[in-house]
């Protein structure tokens, strides 16, 4: 028999994602974002989100059930992004999952967004070996998680204590006068940059936790600007790039290798925005080799928000036998990784 | 005809299922509101579940439904219009919208004018003028209770309830909408042929957003 067909549905941020998965295969998604709504603000605005989360709905899910063949009598249950995420942007997807879950007469299961960016791996390259380490690099989270099983048993090693990863690139970007989001074009901008011709601080390195601190590294690269332009001298963007480039992914694959080793974890996952970045994609895959980890890193198209890493992660849930979430299901804006599925 | 009507755009949240017969006589099948400002996302769709289970009806008996577009505060307004949008892609049929304030006007079955207020947070309310309970004259606008011209006409509402000592007059019953009324005039409206709104939030305000200034400097002494 074959494995249950997932409708996942994820709006947490500013993006609107609805997938259709059955076990580790992905059928069929749709992405809408409202990113271009956002870029003259800088950042994400909930309001703004929200909006074009209840406008592009059920479009995106209508395109999605077309792209993977299927139609929703097909559906066996509904995953939906419970939470981490904004509340208004949350609030969209969760109500429309419990009304197709009610129309369908089909379970419903809230699930847990940083989860969903470890399970959409499998999408990718099959069943995750147990245990496996993840490190998660977005614009609002960056996490070190060691996953014991996807649907029952994650544990939070470490977060940021301040800035995400994400969020460093987005206001470094704004101190180079980079577009929004900061990511590719820091990225673009290093790879013509010497990362040795600035050494920026690295935050928590060494400090014996898994924790993470990006808000000095922001403001040492603030001062640079600052200091560069009181002397009148030409800013050397692509080598403060790429300097700062190397203190972020520089922390982030040394405490994820780190993580790897004290809990003799063969596979590290990197997902999330972040983890579309060369270098880190690069350096992840230097000390991965030299440690003899293996190194899952989903295409890009699957680390950034997205319905397939909902259904993914629904698939698992499904697959151990949870109890569903109920219709008074309700969002949580700071949902634990503990938590894989809400209640 | 059998319609699902409800709405999240006040702190209610009220839903009912209504009946008209070939003669357009009306029949409320069930109906049932509670109101919690912050539990929007969660009572809806229980709620929805219990009219059927209680009225003995299944979605797919439902021919329309019809959805409270606001205007109120934009949280809980998506809430119902998210679920009524997902419903109806669902069962395949289709939403409608009504403004929240003409199903709170049409409650009152009033013939004589009077206006309709409900909270639009901010010191701010929605409002509208109706020369009766059937009839609205011009837009729904948001506004302080101050800048209101009220001629003296007898207010409705939860809006003018929080602010009848700025406008002058007590609010009068009722202050919140009730499916119940919103049902019974979304399948009179059916019924006339005349054309119901698409079921589009109303938000009157764009979103609170400013672009950013340049960054803000780390050194002190520099200007």
């Amino acid at each position: 028999m074959s494995e249950p067909l997932i409708l996942g549905i994820e709006s947490s941020c500013d993006e609107t994602g609805v997938a259709l998965v059955r076990g580790c295969e992905l059928l069929g998604d749709s992405v809408a974002s409202s990113v271009d709504q956002h870029v003259r603000f800088g950042g994400v605005v909930p309001e703004v989100a929200s909006r074009a989360h209840l406008e592009a709905m059920t479009p995106t899910v209508r395109r999605a059930l077309d792209n993977a063949g299927v139609t929703l009598a097909d559906v066996d249950a509904i995953a939906v992004t419970a939470g981490p995420g904004l509340a208004g942007a949350l609030l969209v997807g969760v109500s429309a999952a419990k009304a197709y879950a009610m129309a369908l007469d089909k379970p419903l299961y809230g699930v847990n967004h940083l989860v969903g960016h470890v399970a959409v791996d499998q999408l990718e390259h099959g069943p995750l070996p147990k245990p496996s380490i993840a490190l998660l690099v977005s614009g609002g989270h960056t996490s070190l998680l060691l996953v014991n099983d996807l649907a029952t048993d994650v544990v939070s090693l470490g977060d940021t204590v301040d800035d995400a990863a994400g969020e460093a690139y987005d206001k470094v970007a704004r101190l180079l006068e980079l577009p929004y989001p900061g990511g590719p074009p820091i990225d673009r901008a290093a790879q013509k940059g010497d990362p040795k011709s600035i050494r920026f601080p690295r935050g928590k390195w060494g400090d014996g936790t898994y924790d993470f601190s990006f808000s000095g590294l922001k403001t040492a690269v603030a001062r640079h600007v600052e200091d560069a332009d009181r002397r009148g001298e030409p800013l050397v963007v692509a080598d403060i790039a790429a300097g700062f480039q190397e203190s972020v992914v520089d922390v982030l694959t040394r405490k994820a290798v780190d993580a790897c080793v004290e809990h003799g974890v063969s596979t590290l996952v990197i997902s999330g925005g972040v983890a579309a970045n060369s270098a880190l994609r690069a350096l992840a895959e230097q000390r991965c080799a030299e440690a003899g980890i293996e190194l899952r890193v989903p295409r890009p198209r699957l680390c950034t928000d997205n319905g397939a890493m909902i259904a993914a992660l629904g698939a698992e849930v499904v697959k151990a036998g949870l109890p569903p979430s109920s219709l008074s299901l309700a969002t949580d804006t700071s949902l634990p990784v503990g938590s894989p599925l809400a209640v | 005809m059998l319609l699902l009507a409800f709405d999240t755009a006040t702190p209610a949240v009220t839903a009912a299922i209504g009946e008209t017969d070939a003669d357009g006589a009306f029949t409320l099948r069930a109906s049932a509101s509670s109101v919690d400002a912050r539990r929007h996302g969660e009572l809806l769709t229980p709620t929805v579940r219990d009219l059927l289970t209680e009225s003995g009806l299944a979605l797919t008996d439902l021919d329309h439904i019809a959805v409270g577009v606001g205007p109120g505060p934009y949280t809980g307004l998506r809430v119902g219009l998210a679920t009524g949008h997902a419903l109806a892609d669902a069962l395949g049929i289709p939403c409608h919208g009504v403004v929240t304030l003409d199903a709170l006007a049409f409650a009152t079955g009033r013939d004589e004018p009077f206006l309709g207020m409900t909270d639009a947070r901010r010191k701010e309310v929605f409002w509208a003028r109706y020369d009766d309970h059937l009839t609205r004259v011009g837009e729904v606008r948001v506004a302080r209770p101050a800048e209101i011209d009220t001629e003296g006409l007898p207010l409705i509402g939860d809006g003018a309830r929080m602010y009848s000592e700025v406008l002058g007059a007590p609010a009068e019953e009722p202050l919140l909408p009730d499916a119940a009324a919103m049902a019974e005039l979304a399948l009179r409206r059916l019924r006339l042929g005349e054309k119901l709104p698409a079921p589009d939030p109303l938000y009157l305000r764009r979103p609170d957003a400013v672009e950013p200034g340049a960054p803000k400097k780390v050194r002190q002494w520099v200007k």
